[in-house]
């Protein structure tokens, strides 16, 4: 502190109470509007499209419907091929984050309290596979999963979003479980718990939130991610993201039918957001502030 | 924290072990297996050697989409570093208005990315989008179908506007983690706005910044669906990243082994510079 006293001194004597001021009042309040405002213009605009009529969109140029129409929606809630994809989505992603989590959990707790036979290594191999590149891994995806039979299943898409998604979830589960003291774990075992529902019952719910975050992060890469679902998927579990693709190369460009679409797929995640937003700021940083 | 010596805590990573081994050990093998190899169809493969590595290492098109790759990183990273830490410290800290900000702010990460894609499509298009329509009425000549410099700034704008928002948030649970003494002393001093930024938070937020240069880099680095349904990796060859022309060469020509040399080259290099962050951000976690 003394370096900031020192510094502070030489360029500005006495003026208490100005620090803090020139990030209140009025102004403050305007960078985040204007950028929440750009940030929600593509999104308006996306929404804004699909309430229109095709030959409103390519006809006239109007900030917002002037015919406003729920026909692009209709479209999609009318035709099994079109909903289902959202249902084969969540179904996948709410396996992956389920499977995540579970294993994430024993091993994160592993890597927090104990020291064992290439710990480091196993950690650094695990991040490493959060930085492999969906691309290189879609060709050999797809050969594995014919050989086992499991194309065109949700497991399998699950299963191989757990290549970037468990090692995410032992990271951040990781930093959660080092900010609980080692002290809780010894008194539950001088109590004569046995580890497991040691676990369960105590352990789990100090690091709710974590859990919590974790599998927001899963939901999250798992709900975004289009190049392993779609190699994975021909048309039983085919996602909602990639039966979009197929609408774009559609003779014709169904513009509404296909905004409808992408706007329908930004609610499950401001869902998700909504109810973690207590604890986005810390899940953001990973349990590591 | 002294953490206790007891390797039967392998039993409890096991699992996490078996089941990143399945989707990561397997599929890297067969992609060894085929960039040593070579075939004329029928599924018969012969030995080739490293030819693969050095024709890919060697070619051209590589190096030019691994320089487009990394000034692609290097440029959203100059963008959104800065811009995140500015918005972060104008994220109100208390009040009804923070749910509001870190919500509406995390929207775009939930967006699936292909339809961040088609969101920019449509936003950029001339006839139809509020963006191309509003640059062409102010008589810019824009159109990021043609012109290769109006796909790169759309392809930047639009990674700049998906990913700004995570940085901001990181930085922002960095900021909330100092204590309020720390400032009521830079009061006390009479610390200007620059000073308090310089010396208390900008050294707390260095670790999180930490984690937000090393997730923007690898992400950007391994970029794929969002300029694929922009742009599909044109005009020519001017937003072919890596990672598009990889899977051009894996699944449109069906080049395997020349593609899976490429694979491997790429993926050492992601594992180089992660291992170079990795050892960086444990040095500065020691020296906390």
């Amino acid at each position: 502190m003394s370096a900031v006293a020192n510094t502070a001194r030489a360029e500005r004597p006495v003026t208490i109470g100005t620090v803090r001021s020139s990030n209140s009042g009025r102004l403050s309040w305007l960078v985040p509007t204007i950028y929440i405002v750009l940030l929600m213009l593509p999104i308006y605009w996306l929404v804004n499209m699909s309430f229109k009529t095709n030959t409103e969109i390519t006809g006239v140029f109007s900030l917002w419907p002037e015919a406003p129409t729920l026909r692009n929606y209709e479209v999609i809630f009318s035709d099994p091929s079109w909903y289902m994809g959202y249902v084969n989505s969540i179904i996948y992603v709410v396996l992956n984050t389920v499977i995540s989590i579970t294993a994430a959990l024993p091993a994160a707790y592993a890597f927090s309290r104990y020291r064992f036979l290439g710990d480091k290594h196993m950690f650094f191999w695990l991040l490493t596979n959060r930085m492999a590149p969906p691309a290189v891994f879609a060709l050999p995806f797809f050969q594995l999963y014919s050989s086992l039979g499991l194309i065109d299943t949700h497991i399998a898409v699950a299963i191989a979003h757990c290549l970037f998604n468990v090692p995410l979830a032992v990271w951040i589960l990781e930093g959660f479980i080092s900010g609980v003291p080692r002290e809780i774990d010894e008194t539950a075992y001088i109590d004569g718990y046995s580890f497991p529902k040691f676990f369960v019952k105590i352990f789990m719910p100090l690091i709710a939130s974590g859990i919590g975050v974790a599998a927001f992060f899963c939901f999250m890469f798992s709900w975004v991610e289009l190049l392993i679902a779609r190699t994975l998927t021909t048309t039983d579990a085919k996602p909602i993201t990639a039966i979009m693709t197929r609408t774009v190369s559609a003779a014709g460009m169904d513009w509404g039918v296909l905004a409808a679409a992408g706007a329908l797929t930004i609610i499950p995640g401001a869902l998700v957001i909504y109810f973690v937003r207590n604890y986005i700021a810390k899940g953001f940083a990973l349990g590591r502030v | 924290m002294n953490k206790t010596w007891n390797n039967k805590a392998w039993f409890m990573v096991l699992p996490v072990f078996l089941l990143v081994a399945i989707s990561a050990i397997i599929p890297l093998m067969t992609v060894v297996n085929y960039s040593v190899q070579d075939t004329f169809g029928n599924n018969e493969f012969f030995w080739n050697g490293t030819d693969w590595f050095v024709d890919t290492l060697t070619s051209e098109r590589f190096h030019a989409a691994l320089v487009r790759n990394l000034s692609f990183s290097l440029i959203i990273l100059a963008i959104e570093i800065p811009l995140g830490i500015g918005i972060s410290l104008t994220i109100p800290k208390k009040g009804w208005g923070v749910s509001v900000c870190l919500v509406l702010m995390a929207l775009p990460l939930l967006i699936p990315w292909n339809v961040v894609g088609t969101i920019w499509q449509v936003f950029g298009r001339v006839d139809i989008g509020l963006l191309g329509h509003t640059l062409a009425a102010l008589g810019l000549d824009y159109n990021y179908v043609q012109d290769p410099i109006d796909a790169w700034a759309t392809v930047v704008a639009m990674d700049v506007w998906h990913w700004t928002s995570l940085v901001a948030l990181l930085c922002y649970a960095g900021l909330s983690a100092i204590p309020d003494a720390y400032y009521q002393a830079a009061k006390i001093d009479g610390a200007s706005r620059w000073a308090v930024f310089r010396y208390i938070q900008l050294p707390k937020m260095k670790r999180v910044l930490t984690i937000a240069v090393l997730l923007r880099f690898m992400d950007s680095f391994m970029i794929y669906t969002e300029p694929f349904v922009v742009t599909g990796g044109g005009p020519g060859n001017s937003t072919t990243f890596l990672s598009i022309d990889l899977v051009k060469m894996a699944i449109g020509q069906f080049d395997l082994g020349p593609a899976a040399a490429m694979s491997i080259i790429y993926f050492l290099i992601i594992l180089l510079l992660s291992w170079i962050f990795y050892t960086v951000m444990t040095n500065s976690e020691g020296a906390n």
